[in-house]
């Protein structure tokens, strides 16, 4: 099996770090995007090129390099605006990632709306960064937390969610794809309830933007938290995409250089959107980096892109599905992404990642930021194998026969 | 770089499979527990003391992986006959000369976490802190 669409051989040789040996003679297998995805050469080299050819820092200079790398800068926002489906430009907030952007949803709209007693509905399956900013300002302002559950299919039960929409919920946030279920969550039916109840929605989409066409309209979210690095771009930078009439009645966020109109002794104004939430030397070449990554999954194609993971998946649950006393969590290859966080039967995850280590294959192991997720499994961690656009069957037959060895070093 | 057959050593799998130290005592004199943040592997240690404060009895609990496993029923191993004090004075060369062998910066954590546990618990301590387990 080989992408239909995808031309993989091609694809690996644009990634320099795909090419290397992890020890003498062991060629590295990169099952870890989940965490972060590799680089291409043309992320690698914009940066680099930015640094060597227009490094200036962005917005009210005058000399030309300030203008090229301000130009370069909103440029980016621009076609990251056309990614996403967003109606303009200024509705892309450039954040350090989607932890800081939710983190800047909670800070800025959650303290200007919510109040004692009002209820947020999260879920199960949340990671870290979509449960503790909602958990701070719970504590701080006495909101009430409900959590939709997520079924042993590794499915959320849409049943609960509907009866905790009855109780007059002020916002849904949700991650648009399990980090650790790789589920695939039915985002636009569950925004049109939320929006029918009343609530506004936040989706987490640090999952889903670098692996899924997500369109902000045809989704209708309020809300979208990505990060660069996991969609092939540079860490450090992340988008906030949030619809113009919310942000615009939104107070700032941080506070400092480049987000104000005006500035008094004693009190600013606010500059307008999109920098009102961008205060200080933003990430300029990460802003460019992220730009040359956006252009090359558009380049290969988001459904293309899709489609080859789902492949690979299925391809993935299968083979694993052959070694004895290993568990795959999460539904079937149909309802989720290309994740596959497993138990195997008395070795630890731990144990397992040293020793896929030791044949160059790279998996996480751990609690992958989601403990409440695990604790709901009852499972203190599980050892995760996720796969993008550059990985191939040849390398899942690799995951498998370390896990055969395993199996010898604990049999 | 170490490599996979050193880290599995046959000792570390052995103590995994079959450890002499597991339970829990009850009574007990000391007991105190603590997790690796980074990846959630729990470890309780209960310690019996003999009237002349000598350790007499020793069991852990919990889970983790193999070598923070065995790094807790090897360390067990040393403490019986032990004063307070001796605990204390324990440090991280001591457990990876029991392990016997060398660790980057991650499974070290993994194989400290006992002897933090350990040593928390012999100083009477509230509350864990990495800085036990720091030469």
């Amino acid at each position: 099996m080989s992408g239909v669409l995808l031309d993989v051989e091609r694809i690996r040789a644009d990634f320099p770090i795909l090419g290397r040996q992890v020890r003498p003679g062991v060629g590295l297998v990169y099952l870890d995007s989940t965490a972060t995805a590799q680089k291409p050469q043309v992320v690698l080299d914009a940066m680099s090129d930015f640094y060597r050819h227009s490094n200036a820092n962005i917005h009210r200079g005058v000399h030309t390099l300030a203008e090229e790398a301000t130009a370069a800068y909103e440029q980016v926002r621009l076609e990251i605006a056309q990614f996403i489906g967003a109606g303009s430009p200024r509705e892309i907030i450039f954040v350090r990632n989607a932890t800081e952007a939710i983190n800047l949803v909670v800070q800025s709209w959650g303290r200007a709306n919510l109040q004692p007693g009002d209820l947020v509905i999260l879920t199960e399956m949340e990671h870290h960064s979509n449960l503790v900013p909602w958990q701070m300002l719970a504590a701080e302002r006495n909101l009430r937390l409900e959590f939709i559950p997520v079924t042993d299919e590794g499915l959320l039960d849409l049943d609960v969610y509907r009866s905790l929409l009855t109780q007059s919920p002020r916002l849904v946030a949700f991650t648009h794809m399990s980090n650790v279920l790789g589920t695939i969550n039915p985002a636009q039916a569950m925004i049109e309830m939320a929006h029918a109840a009343g609530a506004l929605t936040l989706v987490d989409g640090a999952q889903s933007v670098p692996h899924l066409p997500v369109d902000v309209r045809t989704l209708g979210a309020d809300f979208l938290a990505f990060s660069a690095h996991k969609m092939c771009g540079p860490t450090g930078i992340g988008v906030l995409y949030g619809r113009q009439a919310l942000l615009e009645a939104m107070p700032p966020f941080l506070g400092g250089g480049d987000m104000i109109r005006r500035v008094y002794l004693r009190s600013f104004a606010a500059a307008d959107l999109p920098h009102k939430f961008e205060a200080g030397t933003p990430a300029i070449a990460e802003v460019i980096g992220f730009g040359a990554a956006v252009r090359y999954l558009k380049a290969l194609g988001m459904d293309a892109l899709q489609q080859h993971e789902q492949e690979l998946i299925a391809y993935a649950l299968d083979a694993l599905g052959s070694v004895p006393g290993l568990r795959v969590l999460g539904p079937a290859a149909a309802f989720k992404g290309a994740v596959a966080s497993f138990t195997l039967d008395g070795v630890h995850p731990h144990d397992v990642a040293q020793i896929l280590d030791g044949d160059g294959i790279a998996v996480r192991a751990g609690h992958h930021c989601a403990m409440p997720l695990h604790d709901r499994f009852n499972l203190p961690a599980t050892t995760r194998a996720s796969f993008y656009l550059y990985n191939t069957p040849a390398e899942v037959d690799r995951l498998v026969r370390g896990l055969d060895k395993v199996r010898k070093v604990f049999g | 770089m170490i490599s996979m057959d050193d880290m599995y050593r046959e000792i570390i799998v052995e103590r995994y499979k079959n450890p002499q130290f597991r339970g829990e005592l009850d009574p007990h004199d000391i007991s105190f527990e603590d997790e690796n943040p980074l990846c959630g592997d729990h470890i309780r240690i209960d310690l019996r003391l003999g009237e002349d404060g000598h350790v007499t009895e020793a069991a852990f609990s919990g889970h983790g992986c193999a070598i923070s496993q065995a790094s807790a029923d090897l360390l067990l191993e040393t403490v019986i006959g032990k004063t307070l004090e001796e605990l204390q004075a324990l440090g991280k060369q001591d457990v990876l000369d029991l392990l016997g062998i060398d660790l980057g910066p991650v499974r070290l954590k993994c194989a400290l976490l006992p002897l933090k546990v350990l040593k928390a618990g012999a100083y009477g301590l509230g509350e864990a802190s990495d800085s036990l387990v720091e030469d």
